[in-house]
C-alpha cells in the first residue's frame, strides 16, 4: 500500500468501492423473468446460443448455499466462457473472431422457490494461460445477492476432463488440494443432455474456491 | 489506449471486507478462506459487449419507461457522470443498469413488503450505455429511505444501485450511488462496511446547481471508476498464439 500522500503522485484513481446488490437486483438485472414486466423485451443474458451454435450442448445448473447450508433465493449468477473453438466473443480476445452465434455470456436469477439455476451452453474450448500453456476448459461464474459486499468470481471445470484438469495452470495454484474439486462439476445426462451440477458453497467445509483475478 | 494488458490488482483494503458483522446477512455469506489470487487469463480480460441495438430510447428515463397514466410522483432528477478507469481514461461503450425504490421508498418487487405504496407510474429500473467520453446520463425520480430487516430500526439512505460492465468481465462491478447531504449515510451498516472514510465518499454524488434544469429537474453527478490495466501486451500475443 503506498501512502496516501504519495499515492497522489501517481495520478490514479481508486476503483469505486463495491456496495452488494440487495435484495432486489433482478428489477435492474432480470425484470421479465422475475415477474417485473413493462422494461424490457428480453432480459440480457437470457440466451446465449442459437440452433446455429458451434460445439456441444450442455447445461450448467446448480445452487448456491450460505453457510448454513441453506440455498439462497435472492443470488444473481452470471457466466463467461469462450467458444467451442476456445475464442471468446465479445472485446479483448486478440487471436480473432468467435463464433457468430454464439454470445459467450449468461445471466439469471436463481429459482425463487428452490435455488436452483440453470444455463444452456456449450461446451468452451480451451484458452491459453500467460505463458502460453493451455488451461482446461472452464466458465467463470460471478455471483452477487444481499449478503455479498463484493461479487464473487470462480470457476466451473467439467468433471470429465481429468487429464486437462490435472494439467490446468489456475487449479495448480490451489495450495489446498482438497478443495480442488469444489471447482469440478460432474456429469450426468439429464433428458439427454449433458449436464454438469456446480453447487457454489459460500461458507463451510466444502467453502468454493473464489478468485482474486 | 492498450486493451489488452493485465489488470491491476483489486484493492481489497478499499472495498468492504465479505465479512461486515452489522450487516447482518453478511454473517453466513462470506467466504471466509482466502481468495486464489491468479494473473490475469483471457477469460478475465475479455468480456461482452452491448451494442447499442440492445437499448431502448427511454432505457434511461425513468420517468417515462413506466409512464402508464401520468408522470410518477417526487422530485425530478438528472444522475450523470463518467466512467472511467484507475487511469482516468474514459470507458466508452460500458453498460449502465440501474434500479431504485420509489419516491416513497419502495420497490417495484414482490418481496419488498414496506408499506409506503408503489408508484403506478414508476418502475425503478433503467440502462444506458456510456458515450464516447465515457458519458452517461439518466432522468429519474429521486428515491426515498426505507427501513429494512436488519437491527430493528434500521434505514437505508436513499440511493441507486449500479450494475457496470466495462471492456473486460475483470472489470465487473456492482455498487450504489448515494446523495450529498443525507446524514442517513453515516448510519447505514451497509455503507458501514467501507473501511474509510474517503472511499464512502466516491459514491456520495455532488449536487450539481449548473447541470440543474431550472423549473425542471435537480442534478447529481456521480462518476465511476473501473479498474485499470497496464499498458505492456498481452504475453499470448508475443508467442503468437
Amino acid at each position: 500500500m503506498v501512502q496516501p500522500q504519495l499515492r497522489s503522485k501517481l495520478n490514479r484513481l481508486k476503483e469505486s468501492p463495491s456496495q452488494t446488490a440487495g435484495p432486489y437486483i433482478h428489477i435492474g438485472a432480470t425484470p421479465n423473468a422475475s415477474g417485473i414486466d413493462g422494461f424490457y423485451t428480453d432480459d440480457l443474458g437470457a440466451s446465449i446460443i442459437n440452433t446455429q451454435t458451434k460445439g456441444t450442448r450442455v447445461n450448467l445448473t446448480g445452487r448456491v448455499f450460505d453457510g448454513t447450508g441453506t440455498p439462497l433465493k435472492d443470488a444473481l449468477v452470471e457466466i463467461w466462457q469462450a467458444d467451442a473453438d476456445g475464442r471468446y466473443p465479445g472485446r479483448g480476445d486478440p487471436r480473432g473472431p468467435a463464433d457468430p452465434n454464439f454470445s459467450g455470456w449468461g445471466r439469471q436469477a436463481v429459482n425463487a422457490e428452490t435455488g436452483a439455476y440453470r444455463f444452456e451452453t456449450i461446451k468452451p474450448g480451451r484458452v491459453p494461460f500467460p505463458d502460453g500453456r493451455l488451461m482446461a476448459p472452464h466458465v467463470t461464474f460471478w455471483i452477487v445477492a444481499r449478503g455479498i459486499n463484493t461479487g464473487l468470481q470462480t470457476r466451473l471445470y467439467f468433471g470429465d476432463e481429468t487429464a486437462a484438469n490435472e494439467a490446468d495452470p489456475a487449479l495448480a495454484r490451489i495450495e489446498h488440494r482438497n478443495r480442488v474439486p469444489t471447482l469440478i462439476a460432474p456429469l450426468s445426462v439429464v433428458a439427454g443432455v449433458n449436464t454438469y451440477t456446480f453447487d457454489i458453497h459460500l461458507q463451510g467445509t466444502s467453502e468454493t474456491v473464489f478468485f482474486d483475478v | 489506449m492498450s486493451d489488452h494488458g493485465s489488470f491491476y490488482s483489486r484493492d481489497r483494503a478499499w472495498h468492504p471486507p465479505a465479512l461486515t458483522p452489522a450487516y447482518k446477512s453478511s454473517l453466513v455469506r462470506s467466504p471466509q478462506r482466502a481468495l486464489l489470487s491468479l494473473p490475469s487469463t483471457l477469460s478475465e480480460l475479455t468480456g461482452p459487449v452491448f451494442g447499442p441495438d440492445r437499448i431502448g430510447p427511454r432505457d434511461n428515463d425513468l420517468i417515462l419507461n413506466y409512464h402508464h397514466s401520468g408522470e410518477p410522483i417526487g422530485p425530478r432528477i438528472i444522475v450523470y457522470g463518467r466512467v472511467l478507469d484507475e487511469d482516468a481514461r474514459p470507458v466508452p461503450g460500458a453498460l449502465l443498469e440501474v434500479w431504485q425504490a420509489n419516491a416513497g421508498g419502495r420497490y417495484r418487487h414482490k418481496r419488498d413488503a414496506y408499506l409506503a405504496p408503489l408508484d403506478p407510474n414508476f418502475g425503478g429500473c433503467g440502462r444506458t450505455l456510456t458515450d464516447d467520453t465515457g458519458g452517461y446520463r439518466f432522468r429519474t425520480i429521486r428515491p426515498g429511505p426505507y427501513p429494512w430487516p436488519n437491527g430493528v430500526n434500521d434505514w437505508r439512505p436513499a440511493h441507486i444501485h449500479f450494475s457496470v460492465f466495462g471492456h473486460a468481465f475483470a472489470q465487473r462491478l456492482v455498487t450504489q450511488m448515494y446523495f450529498e447531504g443525507d446524514p442517513m449515510i453515516w448510519q447505514c451498516p451497509i455503507v458501514g462496511g467501507i473501511p474509510s472514510r474517503a472511499a464512502v465518499e466516491t459514491l456520495i454524488a455532488a449536487l450539481d446547481r449548473e447541470a440543474t434544469i431550472p423549473m425542471d429537474a435537480m442534478a447529481y453527478k456521480f462518476d465511476i471508476v473501473l479498474r485499470g490495466r497496464r499498458s505492456t501486451l498481452f504475453e499470448t500475443r508475443k508467442e503468437g498464439t
